[in-house]
């Protein structure tokens, strides 16, 4: 699929560039039982996400973003429906190390370095310990950290602690990258710097990558496919395959393809409110 | 500083003030007793009679005998200079100067408060050993196991509820007759006051991290060990140290109530010694003792506190 051939760290887990999605969600259904009655947080959603796609999820809060996010990190159980992970079921795949995961707080522990941070689940996964100071450089600098792993998480701006955070969901090699409004805590400037930092990520480490977000700029800004999604019950409206290029500086956003994809986006979610 | 020290000064000065002018009503019946021995005039009529008047009254009508109050030889309420004569006397002027002291003997003399006040602190730290130890692992159980959540803290409460007055003289005697004397007793009652604060305190820590932090370890397939040693342990650092403070003074009070009973040295047994014999600045100078080693021993607590928390780079 990527016409970018930059391949290089892709070969990890070696399935690679086969037709077989990442992600494969058929009729997924997920019906909370609360003691106000059944929330229907997820309604037959499918969803196909092939190796190498940026996939936005936006829609208004309690659509089921976080829900769905969870479901593929096997924090939470679908109550019918199909859902794979690298082929394998959700539970399979965490302890396979599929994915890393990004909240929207950093929750870097605050007794820890930023490199002791980033080592820890390397310490969990039982990394050996040079091995473990290699992956925490290298992360490091991916996510433009050098020379800050001595730091505590208080010395750091808001910004930094979420690339951080970033780097240690990168820090053991999973292809996929789960992130939950990982920028949503952050001022609109800081924002769009990280969104370009990491387009570029993104592009370098070629991680499958679903992005939970509020904000449509965002959303079209950095992904190859947009989901909207809207609430009670949580469902899928629109799929956009999104026609930017790959390479995308930051004013794409004032290009016609740029505004053509953010309306059909505005339009998907409207379409979600008027149904209901 | 200045402004923490004023007012401390100011409560200590108004405390002293109160127990000076308590001293006299309290001392008034015995100062008339020995002064009417001794010849002297006494507003009141005979003892007996005295025994219907206020205090007060006595002290008024007796204005030249009453502070003698302030320097009886066995006052009802020593005066607080009494008591820090008694203080200084019992400690550097029994094991400076004294024939059986420290400087003469290389040895702590068995009638100086020192001595009694270190019986005293190994039994407290044995106990808060052994009760912070308890605590912790109860916590740990209480937080990883469902079923102990259910059954462990209504005991605990329980176990608190029973005076340990009560309880401490049961434990001694039950111990003596399996032939555990000495320290272990006095530890073991110990440490039953000081387990239950750190129960309290680290089941609040332990469950301190939040579904985040606790779902990020599950994303890492994080065993429940991992997670106790990486995420739970850390995190209930702070909590852990509050109640350390508490504990390590309960241990303490819990030491000196099971050397009451025994009469084999310690403070409390002092306090009990002295009040056989009348000597009440003797109780008073182990009071000041306990609460001098009590003050210590918090302190200490409140120093590791800062050292751990600096080692684990919580800002200054
Ligand atoms: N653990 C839970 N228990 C009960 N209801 C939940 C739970 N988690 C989410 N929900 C409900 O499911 C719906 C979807 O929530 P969520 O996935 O968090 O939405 P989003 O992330 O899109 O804002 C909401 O109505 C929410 O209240
Ligand atoms: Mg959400």
């Amino acid at each position: 699929m990527s016409p970018d051939g930059s391949t290089v760290m892709a070969n990890a887990a070696s399935l690679s560039q086969t037709a077989a999605p990442v992600i494969d969600a058929r009729g997924v259904n997920l019906v909370f039982e609360t003691a106000d009655g059944p929330v229907q947080a997820l309604k037959d959603v499918s969803l196909s996400v092939t190796k190498g796609e940026f996939v936005s999820f936006i829609g208004p809060s309690g659509c089921g973003k976080t829900t769905f996010l969870r479901c593929v990190a096997a924090l939470e159980t679908p109550t019918s429906g199909a859902l794979t992970v690298n082929g394998m079921i959700p539970d399979q795949a965490r302890r396979a190390r599929a994915y890393g995961y990004v909240f929207q707080a950093a929750g870097l522990y605050p007794w820890r370095t930023i490199a002791g941070n980033i080592r820890l689940p390397l310490e969990i996964m039982g990394f050996p310990r040079a091995e473990q100071d290699a992956r925490v450089d290298r992360v490091l600098k991916l996510v433009d950290l050098a020379g800050f792993g001595r730091k505590y998480p208080w010395q750091l701006s808001g910004g930094m602690q979420q690339r951080a955070s970033i780097a240690r969901a990168l820090a053991f090699d999973a292809d996929i990258l789960l992130m939950d409004e990982p920028f949503g805590a952050l001022d609109e400037i800081v924002r769009d710097r990280l969104n370009e930092e990491l387009l570029s990520l993104w592009a370098r480490t070629q991680k499958t990558t679903l992005f939970v977000t509020h904000s449509i700029p965002e959303a079209v800004y950095l992904s190859t496919k947009i989901v909207v999604m809207s609430p009670r019950p949580g469902r899928i409206t629109d799929i956009i395959d999104s026609p930017l290029p790959r390479e995308r500086p930051l004013d794409i956003r004032e290009s016609p393809e740029f505004l053509a994809v953010a309306h059909r986006v505005r339009e998907g979610l409207r379409a979600g409110h008027v149904e209901v | 500083m200045r402004r923490t020290v004023l007012p401390v000064l100011a409560v200590v000065l108004a405390i002293l003030a109160l127990w000076y002018v308590a001293a006299i009503p309290m001392n008034i019946r015995e100062v008339l007793t020995e002064a009417e021995r001794a010849g002297a005039e006494v507003w009141g009529g005979t003892a007996p009679e005295r025994q219907d008047r206020s205090a007060w009254a006595l002290v008024v009508r007796n204005p030249d005998l009453a502070p003698a109050g302030w320097s009886q030889e066995r006052p009802r309420l020593p005066a607080p200079h009494q008591v820090v004569r008694e203080l200084y006397a019992s400690t550097i002027g029994e094991e400076v100067f004294g024939r059986r002291g420290f400087v003469q003997t290389g040895e702590f003399s068995n009638r100086s408060l020192i001595y009694h006040a270190g019986v005293t602190l190994g039994a407290t730290l044995v106990g808060f050993l052994i009760g912070a130890a308890a605590g912790v692992l109860l916590a740990v159980g209480i937080v990883h196991n469902r079923a102990m959540d259910m059954s462990v803290m209504p005991w605990a409460v329980i176990s608190q509820t029973i005076p340990i007055v009560a309880l401490a003289p049961m434990i001694i005697v039950v111990l003596n007759s399996m032939g555990v004397q000495g320290l272990l007793p006095k530890a073991i009652i110990s440490a039953y006051l000081s387990f239950f604060p750190v129960v309290v305190g680290m089941v609040k820590g332990l469950r301190a991290p939040d579904q985040m932090q606790l779902d990020l370890m599950h994303t890492w397939s994080a065993s429940g060990g991992e997670t106790l040693r990486k995420l739970r342990l850390p995190a209930s650092v702070p909590y852990l140290f509050a109640s350390l403070k508490i504990a390590i003074a309960a241990s303490l009070v819990g030491t000196i109530v099971g050397e009451l009973p025994v009469q084999r040295g310690g403070l409390g047994a002092r306090m009990l010694a002295g009040s056989y014999y009348g000597q009440t600045a003797q109780i008073w100078a182990a009071l000041f003792m306990a609460a001098i080693l009590a003050a210590l021993l918090v302190w200490l607590m409140g120093w590791l506190e800062r050292r751990t928390l600096r080692a684990m780079g919580v800002p200054a």
